[in-house]
């Protein structure tokens, strides 16, 4: 069960994560910081479908973190969800054709070895 | 410019300071919360919903959101690269708040664990693209 509550997690929060970086850069680089501007671009995705889905993610992957703290240890909980980290890497490369560098690559390594060691 | 780079350095100490600390207070606040109201593990939203009244679970769910605005706040000018190493520092913090005020068993292996994913983010972190401008 904890294993499968980290897995709801790690794929919600990198689809949230995916989805909000697909819509941003279809919006551009954001060069205006005025507050007016800034609260015309919080209505602006506030009506985004891809930003409104990444919240309902969020949304998912926070609760299933509740369920995951009422099942397992906290020492193991927040570490754990730092798996999104391999997720994340993977779908910029492959969805989002971004540039992934061998030291990011490593990262991702390390940090996909440190979740496996959590469960020695 | 001294006085400025001076406080642009305090101010990054204390926003860091503020995410790592609500981050890691949010979590144990959260975890000993959920623990009173039992197995969440549930389809259902009533269930998450009634949690939410626990003190605990409340007071955790309101670190979170401070932990959410300043992680965000200092994103706005410092490097990500920066901020992504020092903050997975709470990773290890979390542990130590389980070990000390939760009573965990936190074998050798689950150690290694964490520190090869501080370490890992950390190199993550290194390659992330750097923001010009401000440094903390």
């Amino acid at each position: 069960m904890k294993w499968m509550l980290v897995a709801v997690i790690v794929a919600a929060t990198a689809l949230a994560e995916l989805l909000q970086a697909m819509a941003m850069k279809r919006h551009g680089e954001i060069r205006d910081f005025r507050p007016g501007a800034l609260g015309r671009l919080a209505a602006l995705l506030a009506r985004n479908k891809f930003i409104l889905i990444s919240f309902g993610a969020l949304a998912v992957s926070f609760f299933a973190f509740m369920a995951l703290l009422s099942v397992a240890d906290l020492s193991f909980a927040v570490p754990a969800t730092a798996a999104s980290y391999v997720l994340e890497t993977v779908l910029a490369k492959y969805l989002l054709q971004e540039h992934v560098s061998r030291g990011r690559w490593a990262g991702a390594w390390l940090v996909a070895c440190g979740v496996a060691m959590l469960s020695l | 410019m001294n006085v400025r780079a001076a406080r642009l350095r305090l101010k990054t100490r204390t926003f860091t300071a503020l995410a790592i600390l609500s981050s890691v207070f949010g979590n144990f606040s959260l975890s000993w919360g959920v623990r009173q109201v039992g197995s969440l593990v549930s389809l259902s939203p009533l269930t998450y919903v009634r949690a939410m009244f626990n003190p605990w679970v409340a007071l955790g769910v309101s670190l979170l959101i401070v932990w959410l605005f300043s992680y965000m706040t200092l994103l706005s000018w410092a490097d990500l690269s920066y901020v992504l190493p020092v903050t997975s520092i709470g990773y290890v913090l979390s542990a130590l708040a389980g070990k000390m005020f939760l009573h965990e068993d936190i074998s050798h292996w689950r150690w290694a664990g964490i520190l090869c994913i501080v370490a890992g983010v950390a190199l993550v972190a290194r390659t992330a693209p750097y923001r010009s401008g401000a440094t903390p």
